[in-house]
């Protein structure tokens, strides 16, 4: 494959509610933070991809509301909906084919403005399952349970998780809740659907990110530190939730296969430094570490205790606080891209680990990762 | 108006109904469901896979399942939550009681899971393997409401 290069990330802060923006606020202050980033102009950008939800958004053809604001006039701008990273993808295949040098990829949403219950509740069969009321909330905690009860984990084990991201967030100006909280806050707040507590679930939010992509041609013109895309790919799992066994996420082990081999890499445990994964849920960031085979099924837990995902430790996992710290939907695979871009480029600031060369970013769609996209990415070509 | 007072206009009450096509497999399940109280699936001709709710093509093969047959009414739960968190009942468009049980079920003869609800029940609490059966609504409508929800046998 050709090389392909991220010249420029931008995001807004992750918030409860952007009550102060609309949908074209928030792509113009992220799209110009992302060519600011880039020190390239909208003249420099070949082609736009804008990734969205039309039921989150309210309105059909939800890309079109954003396409002024996101500069696609007298361009091809077309739309993914889904996660950001499966927009990227798209981007990156633009590129790929020849037609253009660059691809500006956003990603927005807001939480805020509907009921989330029932914008997920529609993502389900309306024949047979819809009317049962069944959500992205349950749906997970039916995964959890299968997931836990599989490998014999705790609430206590996977509370963990909440407690380390949160903390992390306490260091990432973009995240929505960055809190001081231990294991026994998480298990003592509200239980939403058994085994998912108050803390184990990511918060509602709003949030807009935006990356640019390049050819290398381009990006040795237009950038002074570019990200490389070592490996990039995305599979799916079947529809039906019950077609699936829950508890073993295939979809997520032959993506990340297919992007190891492209990227040669043979041992993800040694060769990746950095990882953002999709922490949804806390549960899901150590089920998706394994799928991602970081580690074996069933061993991110002890790992996790062992302080291998610290910030400090062997291999970070979500040093920006994750989604657990802020979920804008939609856009939330984008910002772990940008976030693994920042840690390349030796920017994160105190999550920063020393000589980050390799980093794994992962985005997902559908209830309990029905389809998930993993990105290798590295500060050298 | 003043610096900082934002505003928010509201969709109102606008609704967008929809009439969803069951189709040929979900029309049969449902006729079966409806006048024989019986849950049928069907078997996929490549891996044998059976399918409940039955559809037409099997995702993992890629070919047309054909061959029908009758699964459960019993099975066993294969992972379940309790939901507690009040939220809004699509069907009704109110607040929906908690908590209540949710799991999916494996039927006999089934290879696939099916959603519904499962009652919460001191006496035989809800877990995975535990065995359930369905209970049936006196009046059905060919619907996914014709099952009320599970009853757990042990």
């Amino acid at each position: 494959m050709e090389n392909i290069a991220i010249i420029g990330i931008g995001m807004i802060p992750i918030k409860a509610n952007y009550k102060t923006h609309n949908f074209a606020d928030m792509a113009w202050e992220t799209v110009n933070a992302a060519l600011a980033d880039a020190g390239i102009s909208i003249k420099d950008v070949d082609n736009v991809i804008t990734t969205s939800n039309d039921f989150w958004d309210g309105r059909t053809i939800s890309c079109m509301a954003v396409g002024d604001a996101s500069g696609v006039r007298e361009k091809n701008c077309s739309c993914v909906e889904g996660d950001g990273t499966f927009g990227a993808f798209y981007g990156m295949a633009r590129i790929l084919s020849g037609s253009y040098g660059t691809t500006l990829v956003t990603g927005h949403t807001k939480g805020s403005e509907s009921i989330s219950s029932l914008i997920t509740n529609a993502a389900f069969d309306p024949i047979y399952e819809r009317a049962l009321g069944p959500d992205m909330i349950s749906g997970c905690a039916m995964q959890a349970r299968a997931y836990m009860e599989k490998h014999g984990l705790t609430s206590r084990q996977t509370a963990l998780v909440s407690v380390k991201n949160h903390g992390n967030a306490k260091h990432n100006p973009y995240a929505q809740l960055p809190m001081d909280i231990s294991v026994d806050d998480v298990l003592a707040s509200e239980m939403i659907a058994d085994p998912l507590r108050k803390l184990d679930c990511s918060p509602v939010s709003d949030g807009c990110c935006a990356i640019i992509l390049a050819n290398e041609e381009k990006a040795k013109k237009l950038c002074k530190k570019p990200v490389w895309v070592k490996g990039a790919a995305f599979t799916s799992d079947a529809y039906f939730l019950g077609d699936r066994d829950l508890a073993d996420p295939r979809s997520l082990v032959a993506a990340a296969k297919k992007a190891y081999a492209m990227a040669g890499i043979t041992d993800p445990t040694k060769q990746i430094d950095i990882a953002e994964v999709y922490d949804a849920f806390s549960y899901q960031e150590l089920m998706w570490l394994e799928g991602l085979g970081i580690c074996e099924p069933g061993q991110a837990a002890s790992l996790l205790e062992k302080g291998d995902f610290a910030v400090n430790g062997k291999l970070p996992v979500n040093a920006s606080g994750g989604l657990l710290s802020g979920h804008p939907v939609i856009a939330a695979g984008l910002y772990r891209i940008a976030e693994c871009v920042r840690q390349l480029r030796g920017e994160a600031g105190a999550v920063q680990k020393d000589g980050a060369k390799t980093a794994v970013a992962q985005g997902l769609n559908g209830v309990a990762g029905q389809s998930h996209c993993v990105w290798v990415l590295g500060a050298d070509k | 108006m003043a610096r900082g007072d934002h505003l928010v206009i509201s969709s109102g009450d606008a609704v967008q109904p929809f009439n969803y096509a069951v189709g040929l497999h979900g029309s049969k399940f449902f006729h079966e469901l409806k006048e024989n109280r019986r849950i049928v699936g069907i078997k996929c001709p490549a891996c044998g896979k059976v399918y409940t709710p039955p559809r037409r093509v099997c995702g993992d093969c890629f070919v047309e399942n054909k061959e029908w047959l009758e699964v459960g009414p019993q099975g066993v739960i294969d992972t379940f939550t309790i939901v507690r968190y009040a939220f809004i009942d699509p069907e009704t468009g109110k607040q929906k009681p908690v908590p209540y049980g949710y799991g999916f079920i494996r039927f006999d003869g089934a290879d696939t899971r099916f959603q519904h609800f499962v009652e919460l029940n001191e006496a035989r609490p809800i877990k995975i393997g535990a065995r359930v059966e369905p209970v049936f609504a006196e009046e059905r409508k060919g619907t996914i409401r014709d099952i009320l929800y599970f009853r757990i046998l042990d």
